[in-house]
Formats: C-alpha cells, sequence, structure tokens
C-alpha cells in the first residue's frame, strides 16, 4: 500500500477501514543468506539497504523484544554531520544525504525536519575549535558557518545573554542538520524491507552464534536454531554481550544515556542548540516538548536508566543556559545503552570470524548515522568490501594506533567521549 | 455548587480569584478546580488534538484536562494543574490551547476532521513534494504544538535544592502512610512522611468511612497531631516524591509557594517556589494510594463527566456538588458511594449505571444495573447521557455523570527501576511485584489492597518489616476498626458502540486509534503507544493506560497480563526545570575562581576572560587604545624590550615529597626527574596510557625528597586524579606523598630583559647567573615574605616566577607592576602571554589537545629509552609514530602580512580544497609586533620535512585564504640566548 | 547511587569520578596485545563487575567497587591500594 495525503483522505471518508499491517510477523524459516541480529534503526536499515541495493532479501531481522526498542526509540533526535575528523566526516556526509531523502524512499513520513544546529561556544579556544570543525565540513562538501552573538541573538533571543556564567560568544551553525521523528525512521526501514521480503522476527532472542572453523554458520535462538551464511551484528548497547557468544572481545563499554522530555509548550525554540560547556542539547519536537540530554551518568550500565546526579547537571545547564525555559516541567526521563569505543566513534567492519560482521560502538551518534550506517553495512555485508564512505570505521584501529577518530582528544577512556 | 454545611472547610475564609478575566469567589483551602467548581465552571480548557471542550476531570495530579496557566512575562507558569493550585487573594488564571477564548475556540475545527486525523496518519503524508516539510507542512503542524505557552522572558522566581536523609521515607498520608509513620515514629525511626497535596490525610480527606468510630479525617488529624509532636518525625506536604533511584535515594518536588501571592517567591524575597530534595532513605514505605480510571464510551470526554472518587473529594472534602443533576457509571462497588454521599447531601441522583447485574443498592434513587452509558450529548457541558441496558436505549438529562471503571494502584515508583508491575486478577489491576525497589515496601491501595482497614493493616505490617531490618522494636500494631469491605468489581473498560470513546483525554487518543493501531500491527503495546501517542501527555497515562492497553488486549485477541505495559518513568509529577537546576542561572552553573590579582587588574580596566573556572586578565589597556590588538602588541613589546608582569597562578602546582619521590615522577614524565639536581626546574612531558600526550609543565626540586609540580591551567585536575591513581592503584609500595598548593600561591611571571634589575630591588637575595641561573629555582624572601623563586621562561626572554603565600598575592602584584612601569614595563594578559610562547614555539593545550603524540610536536627526544613510564609501550604503536602523521611547524604569510587564522586547514597549492586533500590545520594564531607579521602553529602532515614549502591556507568560516611558509615553529631567538643569558 | 567509602562512608554518587574496569596493569616489557587489552578491551559484562572509582569530592581515595551493572547494587568496596593492580613490576 503506497501511503500518500490522497490515502489519508479516501480513508477518511470511507471509515479508515482499508489499512493494513505495517509489515508481516513472520515465523521464521530455518534458514537464511543474512541474519541481522537487532531489529533497531541500524538492523532494519541494513536489511531494507541489502534488499533493495543489493538483491540479497533472503534476509532476518532477529529481534530480542520490538522492532524499533532499542536506541532508536529512545534518543533526542539529532541529525547532523558536523564532524571534522576522517573516518567521521565522509561517513555522517553519507549518512545525512540519505536523510535527506529518506521520506521519499521509504514512502514513510520520518518527519526529517533541517531545522539546523547551533553549537554555541564561549571563549576564543572553543571559537577556533568550532572554526577548525566548520572548516572540515565545508571540506568535506556539507554545510556550516560561524554566527556572531547577534546572529545567534536573532535566532534564539530566549538564551541567557545577559549575565552567563559562559557568555555566549557566538555558534558553528550547520542548517541542513535538525531533527527525525525517531520511531518513523524505524518502522520506515522496516516497512520498507517487509516489504522486500525481509522477515522481521520480534521477540526472538538471539542465545548463540555458531561458528565452525573459523566461519559462522547460524545462530540459536529463543525460537529455535537459524542456520545462516552471513550474521550482522547491529545490537548497539548490547554488542559486547552479543559479540561474546561468538568469544570476542570488544573495545567496547556499555553506558548508560539520559534523555529528557518536558511538558508541550507552544514553540519557541526552533532549531537544535548545543551549549559546549554543559553538553546540553535541545530541541523542542513537533509536539511542543523540549527534548534533551547532556552527558552519560558515567559509570558502566544495562540497566537503560540513571540517577539523579546526571539529571540535575542537564538542568542546571538547561536553566544557566536559557533561564526563560525554567519553568518546562520535565515530563519523563529515561535512559538508553551506548556502546561506548575508546575514540568515541563507531566500527563498521569484518570480525576476526569469517561471515560475521560488526556493526557497533555508536556512542552517542547512532541515530543521525542510521541511514548512513544501514547503507554501508549492506555493502560491506553483500560485497564483503567496505563502502567507500565507511573506510576507516575499523575494528583494528584501537590496536594499531592508525586513523583513531578522537573527535574530543580524550584518549583511550571509553566513557569520556 | 458549594453546600452550605458540607465540607471540611467550615469557617473558611472567602479569596477572590480570577478565571479567564472573570473574578469569583472561593474558600481558603480550595483548589482552583474546587473553586471553579463552586461558581459552576466547568469549561476550563481545551484538548490537545481536536481541541475539545474539556472540564476538570480528577481531583489530583494526574488531571489530564484543566490545564491552565497562571501569571505573566517572566512569571508565567503554564500547564499548571487545576486540581492543584490552591487558591490565594488575587490568583489570576487562564486556560490554554484556545484561541480566542476557551468557549470559542477556532482550532476546534480539527475536530470535524477526525476522520482523517486517526492515529499515525501524520506518517503516511506530508512527503510531497519534499521540499514542503520544512515550509509548509511543519510550520503548520508546529503552529498546533504545545498546550501552555511561556512568555519568552527569563523566569523571575528562584528556586532551591537541598539533601535530606531518613531511615523511613514514607510515601503518602493516607491511612496506609499514617499508620505506616506511626509506627516507625513511635518506634524511634527517623522519619520523613511527604504528601503531594496541600494537606495530609490522602483519602480520608474525601471519604466519609470511619476509623476508631470518628470520621477519618479526624483520625487522620489525631495521628498527625501526635506525628508533629515527634522529633524523629518530619512532616513535608506540598512534596510529591518524584522518582526512585539507586540506592535508596529519592527525588521530590516541594512546592513552597505556589500557593502564595507571587511577591513571596520573587529573586530577592524569602522563599523559594520550589525546592528540589535528594532523600537518601534507608528504607521506604510507598503509601501512594491509587488513581481511578475512566471507562471509554462515546463523548466520554465532555466537561461535567469526572471521576466518581473526585466528585466525592470535592463533595466531602471542599462542599462543592459538581451538579444538580448527578448521574454515576461504574463497575464497583466502592463508586456507589458518590451516589450515597451526593444523595444524603441533598444532591438529586438521577440514576445510578452499573454494568454489572448484581450490583448493590445503597439509597433510594434509581440504579440500573447490567447497563452501560454509551453515549453523551451537551455541547460545553455534559446535557444527557445515552444508557444501554437489557431494556434498550434511554436517555437521561445529567449535568453531572461521576464514572468509576476501578483503581489502578499508584505503582510508579516500583517501575523506575525496571521492574514491571504483576496483573491482579481480582483487582483488575497491576500491583507492585514484591523487591521492585530495594528497601522499599508497599501498602495499602498501591498494592492493590482498597479497604479501609487494609490500608491501616498493611501501612503497620510494612512499618514493622522496616523496623525488624533498622533493628528498632516496634510496639504491637493498634489498629482502629475500620470499613473492610471487599472491592467487588467486574471489568469493564470500553463500552462498544460507533463514535469516538477517550481513553487518552489530553492526547485525544480514542478506542478507534488503538484498534487501528492494532490493525496496523503496532500490536506490541509499546509500539501502540508511539504510534497513538496514548499515554505521552502530561499525565503519562495515569488515568488510561491501562484502559488503553485493555483494548489493545481484545484487539489483538491476548490477555492483559500477555500484552504487557509500558514503563512509568520518573518524574511521577512534571517537575520543572527551574527546581532541578536550582541555583545555576546567571554565575551559579558553575563555580568562579578569581586569582589573587583579579581586583587590581579590575582597578587598571583588564579585560577579564574565562579560563576553565578561573577569569584571566586578557589585556589590560591604556589610554588610546581603540582594540586589543593595540594593547596586546604594545604588552608583548614591553615584555621583549623592559618587564612585563603576569598572573600565572592559575597553573596547577602540586607539591610532591617522600622518598620515592623522584622515582614517582620518572614513571609519570616521559623524560627523568630522580636526576634534576637540587635547585633546578626540568620541563617534562606527561603520557596518557593511551600513549598521547596528556600534559606538560616544568617541575622543580626544592631538596632531595621534595619536588613541586606545575600544570597547565586546563589538566590540573585530571592530572592530579591521575597522579592518585598511580600512587594507590599502580604503586602503593612507593614513599611519596603529593598535595595540591594551587591556590596556596599566588605566582607571578617577571619576563623581559630587565626581570632581574627589577627582582634585585625587591628580594632579599641577591639575583645573578649564580645564584639563579637559567632553570634554577630557590627559596626567596619577597619583602621580608619567605617566597620562592624559579628561572623559567614562557616568552623566551630572561624570566622568572615568583611565588609567595597567596595571601600576600595582590600586595606583591601591586608591587611587581610598579616597579616595572617605574622601569618602561608593566602587566600583561593572556593574548599578549599567547603571542610570546607563539613566537617562542611552546605549546599549550591548543596543541596538546587530546590527539597528539610527543612525536607530533617534535618532542620525541624526550621519551626516555632507558626507564619504563606511564604510555611508554602504546606509544610505540605503529600508528603513533607513522611519518604522515600531522606534526608541529610554524607558519608565516607568504608576500604581504596577511591573516593567519586558527581553525583553518592547510592544502597543497593546486590540489583542490577537498577533505582528502587536507594537509592539516592551524591551532595557534596571532600577530607578532616582534616580528612584524601573523604567525602561527600548525600541525601539517609530514611537517617537520616541508620547512621552506608553501602551503595554501583556507578558512571558509572566516573567509581566509592565503597562501604561507612553513617554518620552524621557533620564530624568535631559534638559539634560546635571551633566556639563557 | 551512594557508595561506601572505606574511608568516609555512605556518600552520594556526585563525589565520585568513574574510571571504568578495574584490570591489573601488564608488566613493563608486556606485548603490545597484553597493553591493547588493558587500554581498549573490555568484557564489559551485564552483571558484577569489578571498576574504578575515585572520590574526588572526599578524601582522593581511588577504590575498587564491585558492582552489577544490570541492577546498580553494590556488592563490595575496597581501596584500590589493596587491590593489587599494578601488576608484576
Amino acid at each position: 500500500m503506497r501511503f500518500s495525503g490522497w490515502r489519508v483522505l479516501k480513508e477518511g471518508l470511507t471509515g479508515n477501514k482499508g489499512w493494513k499491517p505495517h509489515w508481516r510477523d513472520p515465523e521464521p524459516k530455518s534458514e537464511y543468506d543474512v541474519v541481522i541480529i537487532g531489529g533497531g534503526g541500524h538492523g532494519l536499515a541494513t536489511a531494507y539497504y541489502l534488499a533493495k541495493e543489493h538483491g540479497i532479501n533472503n534476509v532476518a531481522v532477529l529481534e530480542k523484544g520490538y522492532l524499533g526498542g532499542g536506541n532508536v526509540g529512545r534518543n533526542t533526535t539529532i541529525v547532523r554531520a558536523n564532524y571534522y575528523l576522517p573516518g567521521n566526516s565522509e561517513f555522517y556526509s553519507h549518512s545525512l544525504k540519505l536523510w535527506e531523502g529518506m521520506e521519499q524512499d521509504l514512502n514513510y513520513n520520518a518527519m526529517m525536519s533541517q531545522r539546523g544546529i547551533i553549537n554555541l561556544f564561549h571563549n576564543d579556544g572553543q571559537r577556533d575549535a568550532a572554526v577548525r570543525r566548520g572548516n572540515s565540513i565545508v571540506n568535506q562538501g556539507d554545510d556550516a558557518e560561524i554566527l556572531s552573538r547577534e546572529q545567534v541573538r536573532e535566532l534564539a533571543p530566549f538564551l541567557n545573554f545577559e549575565n552567563n556564567r559562559f557568555p555566549i560568544m557566538g555558534g558553528l551553525m550547520q542548517r541542513r542538520a535538525g531533527t527525525a521523528r525517531h520511531d518513523a525512521v524505524a518502522w520506515g526501514y522496516a516497512r520498507g524491507a517487509d516489504m522486500r521480503g525481509v522477515d522481521l522476527i520480534q521477540n526472538c532472542e538471539v542465545t548463540g552464534i555458531d561458528v565452525k572453523d573459523g566461519k559462522v554458520v547460524g545462530v540459536q535462538t529463543a525460537r529455535g536454531p537459524i542456520r545462516a551464511k552471513k550474521v550482522a551484528l547491529a545490537a548497539a548497547g548490547r554488542s559486547g554481550q552479543v559479540a561474546a557468544m561468538a568469544g570476542l572481545t570488544l573495545p567496547i563499554e556499555s553506558h548508560v544515556l539520559q534523555a529528557f522530555v518536558s511538558e508541550g509548550l507552544k514553540p519557541i525554540v526552533d532549531h537544535v542548540i548545543t551549549f559546549a560547556e554543559g553538553h546540553l542539547y535541545i530541541s523542542q519536537s513537533d509536539k511542543g516538548g523540549m527534548v534533551f540530554g547532556s552527558y552519560l551518568d558515567f559509570y558502566s550500565s544495562y540497566a537503560a536508566r540513571g540517577n539523579l546526579p546526571m539529571v540535575e547537571h542537564t538542568m542546571e545547564s538547561f536553566v544557566a543556559m536559557v533561564p526563560a525555559l525554567s519553568k518546562a516541567r520535565l515530563l519523563r526521563s529515561w535512559g538508553g545503552i551506548m556502546d561506548m569505543t575508546p575514540d568515541g566513534s563507531p566500527i563498521i567492519d569484518h570480525s576476526p570470524i569469517d561471515g560475521l560482521y560488526l556493526n557497533c560502538g555508536w556512542c552517542y551518534g547512532g541515530f543521525k548515522a542510521t541511514p548512513g550506517s544501514g547503507h554501508v553495512y549492506a555493502h560491506l555485508i553483500a560485497t564483503d568490501r567496505p563502502h567507500g564512505a565507511a573506510t576507516k570505521l575499523k575494528l583494528n584501529r584501537f590496536r594499531s594506533g592508525v586513523g583513531l577518530m578522537d573527535e574530543e582528544g580524550t584518549g583511550a577512556q571509553h566513557n569520556l567521549h | 455548587m458549594r453546600l452550605p454545611g458540607k465540607g471540611l472547610n467550615q469557617g473558611a475564609k472567602p479569596i477572590t480569584f480570577g478565571f479567564n478575566g472573570r473574578h469569583m469567589m472561593g474558600l481558603e483551602g480550595d483548589t482552583l478546580a474546587s473553586a471553579l467548581l463552586a461558581n459552576d465552571v466547568h469549561l476550563m480548557g481545551r484538548s490537545f488534538k481536536y481541541h475539545r471542550p474539556r472540564g476538570v476531570l480528577t481531583a489530583g495530579s494526574e488531571e489530564p484536562n484543566a490545564l491552565v496557566t497562571v501569571g505573566t512575562g517572566g512569571e508565567q507558569d503554564p500547564n499548571i494543574r487545576a486540581t492543584q493550585q490552591e487558591l490565594f487573594e488575587g490568583l489570576e488564571a487562564r486556560s490554554q490551547n484556545c484561541w480566542p477564548s476557551v468557549e470559542r475556540d477556532v482550532m476546534a475545527v480539527n475536530d470535524l476532521a477526525a476522520p482523517f486525523f486517526g492515529a499515525g496518519f501524520y506518517y503516511k503524508t506530508f512527503m510531497w513534494p519534499a521540499a514542503f516539510w520544512e515550509k509548509v507542512y511543519e510550520p503548520m503542524i508546529r503552529n498546533a504544538a504545545g498546550l501552555g505557552a511561556l512568555s519568552g522572558e527569563a523566569d523571575r522566581d528562584t528556586y532551591e535544592k537541598a539533601f535530606a536523609f531518613c531511615d523511613v521515607l514514607v510515601i503518602g498520608s493516607g491511612p496506609a502512610g499514617l499508620m505506616a509513620a506511626l509506627t516507625a515514629g513511635r518506634a524511634g525511626a527517623d522519619v520523613i512522611l511527604a504528601e503531594e497535596d496541600s494537606r495530609m490525610g490522602g483519602r480520608l480527606l474525601a471519604e466519609r468511612e470511619e476509623i476508631g468510630g470518628k470520621p477519618g479525617h479526624e483520625w487522620a488529624a489525631e495521628v498527625l497531631a501526635e506525628l508533629e509532636a515527634m522529633d524523629n518525625v518530619r512532616l513535608m506536604t506540598r512534596t510529591a516524591i518524584t522518582g526512585a533511584y539507586d540506592q535508596g535515594t529519592y527525588g521530590a518536588l516541594e512546592r513552597v509557594s505556589h500557593h502564595l501571592p507571587r511577591r513571596h517567591s520573587l529573586k530577592g524575597s524569602h522563599l523559594p517556589r520550589e525546592c528540589f530534595w535528594r532523600i537518601a532513605a534507608k528504607h521506604a514505605v510507598l503509601a501512594a494510594g491509587a488513581i481511578e480510571r475512566p471507562v471509554a464510551f462515546r463523548n466520554n470526554d465532555r466537561p461535567g463527566i469526572m471521576m466518581a472518587g473526585a466528585v466525592r473529594a470535592y463533595l466531602n472534602r471542599w462542599g462543592v456538588a459538581p451538579g444538580e443533576r448527578v448521574t454515576l457509571f461504574a463497575n464497583n462497588d466502592q463508586a456507589h458511594r458518590t451516589a450515597r454521599d451526593l444523595h444524603e447531601a441533598g444532591v438529586h441522583i438521577a440514576a445510578v449505571i452499573d454494568s454489572r447485574h448484581d450490583a448493590p443498592v445503597d439509597g433510594p434513587y434509581q440504579v440500573i444495573k447490567g447497563a452501560q452509558v454509551c453515549g453523551s450529548a451537551g455541547r460545553q457541558r455534559i446535557e444527557s447521557i445515552t444508557v444501554r441496558s437489557v431494556k434498550g436505549e434511554e436517555k437521561i438529562q445529567t449535568d453531572c455523570l461521576a464514572m468509576s471503571g476501578g483503581w489502578n494502584p499508584s505503582v510508579h515508583l516500583t517501575c523506575h527501576l525496571n521492574s514491571r508491575p504483576q496483573w491482579n486478577r481480582e483487582a483488575l489491576a497491576f500491583v507492585p511485584t514484591e523487591g521492585a525497589v530495594p528497601g522499599m515496601v508497599t501498602a495499602g491501595a498501591c498494592n492493590g489492597t482498597f479497604s479501609t482497614a487494609g490500608a491501616l493493616r498493611e501501612g503497620a505490617e510494612a512499618a514493622g518489616k522496616v523496623l525488624e531490618a533498622l533493628g528498632l522494636k516496634s510496639a504491637a500494631a493498634d489498629l482502629p476498626d475500620a470499613e473492610d469491605d471487599p472491592y467487588r468489581i467486574a471489568a469493564l473498560w470500553a463500552v462498544p458502540g460507533k463514535g469516538r470513546a477517550w481513553l487518552d483525554f489530553q492526547n485525544d487518543v480514542t478506542v478507534k486509534d488503538v484498534k487501528q493501531a492494532a490493525v496496523e500491527n503496532f500490536r506490541s503495546v509499546e509500539h501502540m503507544k508511539r504510534y497513538t501517542t496514548q499515554g505521552m501527555a502530561t499525565d503519562q497515562g495515569k488515568n488510561s493506560n491501562v484502559a488503553a492497553l485493555a483494548v489493545l488486549a481484545d484487539a489483538t485477541g491476548r490477555t492483559i497480563p500477555e500484552t504487557g505495559t509500558t514503563t512509568f518513568r520518573p518524574p511521577f509529577v512534571p517537575v520543572s526545570l527551574g527546581a532541578m537546576g536550582a541555583g545555576a542561572t546567571d554565575e551559579g552553573f558553575k563555580p568562579q575562581r578569581f586569582l589573587t590579582s583579579h581586583g587590581e587588574s579590575d582597578n587598571r580596566g583588564a579585560h577579564q576572560l574565562e579560563v576553565g573556572l578561573w577569569y584571566r586578565a586578557a589585556y589590560f589597556p591604556k589610554p588610546g587604545e581603540t582594540n586589543w590588538r593595540q594593547s596586546c602588541d604594545r604588552e608583548v613589546t614591553l615584555v621583549r624590550k623592559a618587564v612585563g608582569i603576569c598572573d600565572v597562578s592559575t597553573l596547577g602546582k602540586i607539591d610532591i615529597q617522600g622518598a620515592d619521590a623522584g622515582k614517582f615522577l620518572d614513571f609519570l614524565y616521559t623524560n627523568t626527574f630522580s636526576t634534576l639536581k637540587v635547585g633546578k626546574v626540568r620541563y617534562g612531558l606527561m603520557l596518557r596510557e593511551d600513549g598521547f600526550v596528556m600534559d606538560d609543565g616544568t617541575t622543580a626540586r626544592l631538596g632531595e625528597n621534595h619536588y613541586v609540580m606545575t600544570t597547565t591551567t586546563a589538566a590540573a585536575g585530571q592530572v592530579m586524579a591521575h597522579m592518585e591513581f598511580v600512587s594507590q592503584a599502580l604503586y602503593p609500595e612507593w614513599d611519596v606523598r603529593f598535595t595540591s598548593v594551587t591556590e596556596q600561591w599566588a605566582q607571578f611571571a617577571v619576563a623581559g630583559p630587565k626581570s632581574q634589575e627589577l627582582l634585585n630591588g625587591l628580594l632579599d637575595e641577591e639575583v645573578n647567573g649564580e645564584t639563579w641561573p637559567f632553570m634554577g629555582c630557590g627559596e626567596a624572601t619577597v619583602l621580608g615574605v619567605k617566597g620562592r623563586l624559579f628561572r623559567i621562561s614562557f616568552s623566551g626572554e630572561h624570566a622568572y616566577e615568583v611565588a609567595v603565600p597567596a595571601r600576600y598575592g595582590e600586595a606583591l602584584f601591586r608591587e611587581l607592576l610598579k616597579r616595572a612601569e617605574a622601569m618602561g614595563g608593566g602587566a600583561y594578559g593572556m593574548e599578549a602571554l599567547n603571542v610570546l610562547r607563539i613566537e617562542k614555539g611552546l605549546i599549550t593545550h591548543a596543541e596538546i589537545n587530546g590527539t597528539v603524540t610527543a612525536f607530533d610536536l617534535g618532542l620525541q627526544g624526550m621519551m626516555s629509552k632507558k626507564k619504563a613510564f606511564l604510555g611508554q609501550a602504546m606509544s610505540t604503536r605503529e600508528g603513533l609514530m607513522a611519518e604522515d602523521r600531522m606534526r608541529m611547524v610554524g607558519l608565516k604569510p607568504v608576500g604581504a602580512a596577511k591573516e593567519i587564522t586558527a581553525g583553518a586547514h592547510l592544502f597543497t597549492p593546486g590540489d583542490p580544497v577537498e577533505r582528502i586533500y587536507d594537509q592539516g590545520y592551524v591551532t595557534s594564531a596571532g600577530y607578532s609586533p616582534t616580528l612584524g607579521h601573523p604567525i602561527g602553529l600548525a600541525f601539517l602532515k609530514e611537517g617537520p620535512d616541508r620547512i621552506g614549502e608553501t602551503v595554501r591556507l583556507v578558512d571558509h568560516m572566516r573567509g581566509v585564504d592565503t597562501l604561507c611558509e612553513v617554518v620552524s615553529p621557533v620564530f624568535f631567538d631559534p638559539e634560546g640566548g635571551r633566556a639563557r643569558g | 547511587m551512594r557508595i561506601t567509602c572505606p574511608v568516609c562512608g555512605e556518600r552520594d554518587r556526585r563525589e565520585f569520578y568513574y574510571k571504568g574496569a578495574a584490570l591489573v596493569r601488564p608488566a613493563e616489557g608486556a606485548d603490545l596485545d597484553a597493553w591493547h587489552e588493558y587500554v581498549h578491551l573490555r568484557e564489559n559484562p551485564a552483571g558484577a563487575l569489578d571498576e574504578l572509582w575515585y572520590h574526588e569530592m572526599g578524601c582522593n581515595s581511588w577504590l575498587k567497587v564491585t558492582r552489577n551493572t544490570a541492577t546498580h547494587e553494590i556488592l563490595d568496596v575496597q581501596l584500590a591500594s589493596e587491590a593489587g593492580l599494578g601488576g608484576e613490576k
């Protein structure tokens, strides 16, 4: 079924009786060409592009819970391509381009809203770092510009320009950045993959990865064994646990990152705004809620929930920066589990086991990567060669020190990224 | 309508208040909702999506409909629940999400388009043409977004945060909570009893059931009097426990002055508006009660349709009858109390409709058994209902329908640590899982125990368990007599039929929406929630979730427990960002650190900058100087030509002592310090364990076993923690002790050719090349004060740093300036300091940015091969020594002076300006008055091998595109004769 | 979250800095694989984990805390100086 305004109109006039399931609920088959572990954004996008771009549709996506229930369903929805190190630059640039055509490609409105992101800076050092970043972005072929304090004020007059502990000096703006309706991204890819024959299997936890003679042969699941020629990990947050089933130890720590939404308010914040001194990022959804977050809780966790110190830090940053929103009320807080790597950048690569592929280590950046990750991962799985936009997302970079992508310069302590 | 003689507010003072510009009278103790109902105002708001007229549904914080805005400007407070806002003289509130008025709201036209606005419609449209999303569709949607509005002005109220500690936190002050607090308090435990309402007592204030032969509220008052008299008990009203966190930490929001006229909480006055508490409790008793759930039937959302328990609360607590001709629709016995109480208060009961064939008959009014309300009529207030029974359909005139689908225990806090509640088939409700929150016991209605006697018993038992764990003796529970009626209920979630039956009132989610979600295969309860927005409104599904998932269970052929629940997450009630972020506005966000020279620098008109938490003088403008560059150039020159003074106390200073201090430093630094002679200073480089540069600085050896290390300002804390780690975790056997003395010493650079001369007038000791040779250090007496003198240079000049105990810092700064100025020198700030060090190719954290190696900095020679040091192994990884790494060089313009800008990227001339051709970037740049042209430091691929080459510098951000020559990073005095001489 | 510092007693988590897994440092001269394992690779269990915390706003003690990463329950706390993390020297 094709979605369109006409369809909505027609169904509305005929009692909305014609709508169909967005995807099937098939029984798992005994064998697939590719089994993807993890039915989140990346897993679903990978399945979609495997089918669409590579004609591989004998694919199963195995999901422990419900589709889109991982970090794609619990993030702050920011989409951007404002990285500055080789490896990240071209990858996120590639991803942003896929975002820009996503709705039409998927025939699903993921509400990608290119409202622009403003990274505020507060001193000369931060300004120079923003300039270096902005130049990297432009050299990559994406857009960036430096806004003066007055230009920032024009766009966001509600910020604290008067009496700020760290006065606003200006901002780095990327206009093509923005937000998207996160659940719809997962659903759109799920529907697209399903239409192309991919089996999306929910409530199907993978309990083992079968390896024979150094080659992957299938997986054990809560719904029985499934043979597979290739097995692809896309279980960020649980990557370490899943990889351990194949005997691998990854350079990853799992950490909890909280996110927050306020009660609905009449729109006031029209951009995504980030505040470096507090690591705060805020936007206002199309429903009116302020959606925001800041740092990790800074302890290893699989609990998908956080504690008060970081909640309070986030609110403190918020009111310091935006005293005009101090009366907004926090409606809900939640946590997601982040795969934190030693350089804060992701891994999309072969694993040391033949036929087993890795897509992990997304740190804070997984949501914006969704289309890009699916696209280049599908390419790797289908061709066994990295996609041109993902040649540097290597597993062995930590061992060799070649091509590390430590955007924050904090070094190998996983939780500092 | 207020009923004379009814309610707990007899003799209360009358209060004038305004709503939507209309002024009315209420009584002290009223909420805005009770006062409006007393004035027969039912229409209070509009729903989110369809802008349906809405009245108050509940009497508590779960209210989804009656959300109002209070105040204007910097005091404007949207989304205030009318059920929580206490009345005060002069309160002005107004409806929101409506225009021009709540009675005539033009957006109500949305309701007519409802067939097209079903669940998830927006995922299926607004896609063509692509560019229209940002230009047309999204602005249209955003136009309709949100409920209340903020003014856009900075908040004028103040907020507080506080910590509290207790043995037992009792959450809720109904019969279970009071009994638990009483039992624990009598046993001597430290108790906090928290109640979100303005008055303690919970449902005892809303019901007429007796305890110990007296009205429940009187029993409550007696218990409270006893609790209040106990030193070990703290009573906190208007305090909602918002979240359960690890190890017995709870968040709590106290509404300190929402009930007072505004002047009390504004900046400069004595009360905060709210206080956010962090309560560390050894144990907790959750006695949070239950929330009554609506029944879904066609048009069940009209003003005048209310929860049955809320109607009793308005009647029994506030003496208000929400209608004159009331009907009741229920599926449980308890709800019949509403009819009984209203009838006894003289209010006409038009009918009681009970879905059960065995419903009780409690009074002389019509009880229609085995029947259902299947519709309502009325525009801005209910006028009639349609009742369907075995006899067919009949219309009954009514101006208030009280409904009850049973009660949902308030299990929310038990879910905050990821526990899922259990379905209880008898209570038809989710109840807490035992042990859901370590240290928490549940009691009363939140446990699914709905009788008063049961609540009292469980409250006492819960306290008993807690006391046992605390090792305190509890007296045998002395339980008063109370109502112990069975909770008789039959399932009733949604009345079948056409039309729209509301589940989530605020978000306008109907039974149809949930069913449609199921049809479209959003069968998981999480999918349904996300697709329909069920439970995502300000009540977070407190009223609607269970019914919605019952409808989903039905639509998908599963049981309710099979269908499962979504997760309740903190906060239990919405909490203002201002309260949780209290103290952080304006300068309060981070501590401010001031140098001892701060005041004097201010006196001299210095421009002060934030450097981390510190404030430092950037430059000291002189009369006639119109921009910072002029001041900076002058200050650089005075250092090069005479003598300059700069406060460098922000650098981290760590005092290190012990027999193994040298060994310790040898391990921390790449180079050796154990061989350093006493009275000498050495520059050192520190790596992280991954082999990258962490920090640099000088360390002085003051004695055989005594060193003083300096760190960069930025890394002072990090280096200290790192040293503690090495000393405690890696080498606990070493005899070394150290402490930060950053704030104990004020330290000033005295730099320039006349520095020695200046010091010779100041110190008791003779300063010359023998007493203080280059990199020499030692104690010195500064105008009689014992201090330290280091002959080190960050400017390339003959220079010293003189240190005195911090209390003498300001005086010494003044004295140094006086003497320097007399010699043609003066103060210099951060800007000049930066230019001076760039001229010398000296690095700061602009270069040590966390991604550079010693090799990149040209300092590989400092990595000792004779001893082990931290980071040594990993620094030998191939990637860290690769020839094509970006390595540090200097840059100067080719030809006439042009700009060099930090953050610019470098390209080989002729190459396209694209990422793959990127050769490096500029880390630091400035104008060198000494050389008469701009200079910069940069990291360039194979940099040191390219000295003399021309590179193209491109800064898109600043519009600079110029050619530079690659030069040595040491621009000035490369032999170092000036510093040494 | 609250941690019982062996020196200071029970304190709020906000007084502590977190470093990560508490691993034994390789001997000087160990091969790069061993260092790679120490610096980068993590067992990352969903359960009991030995980890390093620093009582930064208290007594400056480094602690080895055993904590369940799935429930946040704290099972044991000891001083890092007594935990033998320095490895072979």
